[in-house]
C-alpha cells in the first residue's frame, strides 16, 4: 500500500505546533491527559489515533484553549498559547473542526460561513470564492439551514467555516464520523487539497486505515499519553499499535485491529445521505 | 372594537418586555424574573430626566409627550444599563463562572427582582409617581373606536423598536455572533466570537427593551415600584406562548395575551385579568407544547 500523499516537507526544525507534557482535564483533580506530548510540522498531515476515551478529543480541546491547562505548555508557530482563551486562537492561525455539533444548525450555511470569518472580513469575499472552488455544493446550499442538511455536507460546512478564517493549522476531531466508507474517501482527498493549499492538519481519526493513507504521520494515545509515534506507514505495521488498540488483549497489527474496528463501527454511524 | 384598540396598546408594551426577556433567555440562558424590575428602574430613571428637563415642555402637537420623553429615554437605557452590568458583574458573572445550575440563576433573579422593588420603595417612595398631570383627549380613529393620539404615537414607536430588532438580529454582524451565541456558546468561541462582549451586548439590549417599556407604560399610567413585576407574567405568557426564541411569536404571543387582558377588563373581568393570560397559555401550550410559533426541538 503506497501513500497517496507523496510530499515530503516534514523538516523538523519548522514546527507549527508542539504540545509538551500536557496534563489537563475537565474537572479539577481529575486529569484526562497525564503528561502527552506531541508535534505538527509546517505543511505535514497528522492523525492521533487511539481506543475511545484514550483522550484524543480531549488533547484537541486543550490545544483549543477548552480546558485548564494544570501543567506543560503548548506552542503555536512559535508563540505560548498555553492557557490563551479560545476565541483568542483564531487569530493565532489555529482552526478546528469539533467532533459534534460543529455547525450552527439554526443558520444557513452563508451564516455559517460568515461566522468563520468574523475576524477576516476584507478577505472574506476572496476566501469563499476559493471554497466554493473546492467544495461546490457549499455554493448550491448557501442559503439552506445548515441544521438540514446530511451529515456529510454538515462536515462540509463545519470544515468551511473554520477554513474561512484561514487558518495556518487546522485540527479537525474525526472528519469521517457518520459516513460512508466511500465519502470518508471524498473527504479525505478534499483534505490533500486543503493540505496542499497550504494549511497543516492535525486530526483525530477512528478509521485509523484510511486516516493514515492520507497522513505524513501519526501518534497513538491511550490513557492520555501518547504512547507510540512514527510516519503513518510504520504505524500501520506496528504490532505494539494493535495492542493498544485492543487494550492490550490483542497480538495483531493495526491492519487487522482497523479492519475489526471499521466493521464493528458501521452500523453503529448510522450512515450518510449525501 | 374599542377593547381591540385597547389590547394593541397594552400588546405593545407587553411585547417590548417580553423580547427583552427573549434575548437573555436565549443568550444567557435562564429566565431573567427580574426583567420586572430593569422595566420598572428605567421607567424611574426616565421620570428623573424628564423632570430634570422639565415636564411639558416641547408639546408636540397632540402628542403630548413631546421631546423631553423620547430624549429620556435613551437617558434612563444608559443608566440603567449601568447598574443591570454591575448587577451582572456582581452577581451572574461569578454564578456563571463556577457552572451554577439554570436554578440557581433564577432564584438569584428572583431576589434581585425582590431586592430592586425593595430600593425603589426606599429612594422613591411607595406613591405613585406621574410623569405629567396632562389630560388625556381621545380622538375618533373609527367609528366608535376612540384612542389618544400619545397611545398611538406609543404603538407606532414599538412597532419601530420591534422591526429595528429584528433588523439587528439578522442583518448585522453583531446580531449574528449573538444568534450563533445563543445555539452554541462553544461553537460559537471557536470562530472567535468573545463571549463576555456578547454577554454584555444581551444585557444592553435587555434593558434597552426594558426600559422602553417601562418609560411609556409609566407615561401612559404611572410609574411605581410593582409596576414592571406586574408586568412579569403577561411577559413570560407571551413569550411562552409565541415560543421561546421567535421574534415574531413572541409578539404574536403578545398581542394574544394584549387583547385577552383588555378582552377580560371589557367585559368587567379585571379581577381576572391575569388569570385569563394564564389560561390562554396553558390551552395554546395543550395544543402546541412548543409555542405558537416555535419549533419543535
Ligand atoms: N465534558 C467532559 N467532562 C468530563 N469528562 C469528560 C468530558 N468529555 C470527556 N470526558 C472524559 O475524558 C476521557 C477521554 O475522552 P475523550 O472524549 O477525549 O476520548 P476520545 O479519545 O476522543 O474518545 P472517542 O474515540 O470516543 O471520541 C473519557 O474518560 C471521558 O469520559
Ligand atoms: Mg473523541
Amino acid at each position: 500500500m503506497t501513500p497517496i500523499n507523496q510530499h515530503k516537507v516534514n523538516n523538523p526544525n519548522n514546527k507549527i505546533l508542539e504540545v509538551h507534557n500536557l496534563v489537563a482535564g475537565y474537572i479539577p483533580n481529575l486529569n484526562i491527559l497525564h503528561g502527552c506530548s506531541i508535534h505538527v510540522c509546517v505543511g505535514e498531515i497528522v492523525t492521533i489515533l487511539g481506543p475511545n476515551g484514550a483522550g484524543k478529543s480531549t488533547l484537541i480541546k486543550a490545544i483549543a484553549g477548552l480546558l485548564n491547562v494544570v501543567e506543560g505548555h503548548i506552542e503555536l508557530q512559535g508563540k505560548n498559547i498555553t492557557g490563551m482563551e479560545t476565541h483568542r486562537l483564531v487569530r493565532e492561525g489555529l482552526g478546528y473542526v469539533p467532533q459534534t455539533e460543529n455547525v450552527f444548525a439554526k443558520l444557513s450555511v452563508a451564516e455559517n460561513l460568515e461566522l468563520g470569518a468574523i475576524h477576516h472580513r476584507d478577505t472574506m469575499a476572496e476566501t469563499r470564492e476559493k471554497l466554493y472552488d473546492l467544495f461546490p455544493d457549499l455554493a448550491r446550499f448557501r442559503n439552506l439551514h445548515a441544521g438540514k442538511l446530511s451529515g456529510g455536507q454538515r462536515q462540509m460546512v463545519a470544515v468551511g467555516r473554520a477554513l474561512m478564517a484561514s487558518p495556518s493549522l487546522l485540527m479537525l476531531d474525526e472528519p469521517s464520523a457518520g459516513l460512508s466508507p466511500k465519502l470518508t474517501q471524498v473527504v479525505f482527498q478534499q483534505l490533500l487539497k486543503i493540505r496542499d493549499s497550504g494549511v497543516t492538519i492535525l486530526m483525530v481519526e477512528q478509521n485509523a486505515k484510511a486516516g493514515l493513507q492520507i497522513s505524513d504521520r501519526g501518534y497513538v494515545l491511550a490513557e492520555g499519553v501518547d504512547r507510540v509515534t512514527g510516519d503513518a506507514q510504520s504505524l500501520l505495521h506496528n504490532p505494539e499499535v494493535g495492542e493498544l488498540y485492543m487494550g492490550g488483549h490483542g497480538k495483531s497489527t493495526m491492519e487487522n485491529v482497523v479492519t475489526a474496528t471499521t466493521e464493528v463501527s458501521e452500523p453503529s454511524n448510522g450512515g450518510d445521505s449525501a | 372594537m374599542q377593547f381591540i384598540a385597547d389590547g394593541i396598546l397594552n400588546a405593545s408594551l407587553i411585547a417590548l418586555g417580553a423580547l427583552g426577556l427573549s434575548m437573555t433567555y436565549n443568550v444567557l440562558r435562564f429566565a431573567n424574573f427580574a426583567q420586572g424590575e430593569v422595566l420598572a428602574i428605567g421607567a424611574y430613571f426616565a421620570l428623573g430626566a424628564v423632570t430634570v428637563i422639565g415636564a411639558g415642555v416641547g408639546v408636540m402637537g397632540p402628542i403630548k409627550f413631546g421631546w423631553p420623553l423620547l430624549v429620556s429615554i435613551p437617558i434612563a437605557i444608559v443608566c440603567t444599563s449601568i447598574v443591570v452590568l454591575m448587577v451582572d458583574y456582581l452577581v451572574f458573572r461569578p454564578l456563571r463562572n463556577s457552572n451554577a445550575s439554570r436554578i440557581t440563576l433564577i432564584m438569584a433573579a428572583f431576589g434581585l427582582s425582590l431586592m430592586g422593588r425593595n430600593l425603589i420603595h426606599l429612594f422613591a417612595g411607595g406613591d405613585p409617581k406621574y410623569f405629567s398631570f396632562y389630560i388625556p383627549k381621545a380622538i375618533e380613529i373609527m367609528p366608535g373606536v376612540k384612542m389618544v393620539p400619545d397611545d398611538l404615537a406609543i404603538i407606532a414607536l414599538s412597532a419601530i423598536a420591534v422591526v429595528s430588532l429584528h433588523l439587528f438580529l439578522k442583518r448585522t454582524n453583531m446580531g449574528r455572533m449573538m444568534r450563533a451565541v445563543s445555539e452554541n456558546p462553544t461553537l460559537a468561541r471557536i470562530n472567535g466570537i468573545d463571549l463576555k462582549m456578547i454577554i454584555r451586548m444581551t444585557w444592553i439590549i435587555g434593558t434597552a427593551l426594558a426600559v422602553t417599556a417601562g418609560t411609556l407604560q409609566g407615561h401612559i399610567f404611572q410609574a411605581k415600584a410593582e409596576m414592571g413585576f406586574d408586568m412579569l407574567l403577561p411577559m413570560f405568557a407571551a413569550l411562552i406562548l409565541g415560543g421561546v426564541g421567535n421574534l415574531y411569536g413572541t409578539v404574536l404571543g403578545a398581542l394574544v395575551i394584549g387583547l385577552a387582558e383588555s378582552f377580560a377588563v371589557y367585559f368587567d373581568l379585571s379581577a381576572y385579568r391575569a388569570a385569563v393570560s394564564f389560561m390562554i397559555m396553558l390551552a395554546v401550550l395543550l395544543v402546541r407544547p412548543q409555542g405558537l410559533l416555535g419549533e419543535r426541538e
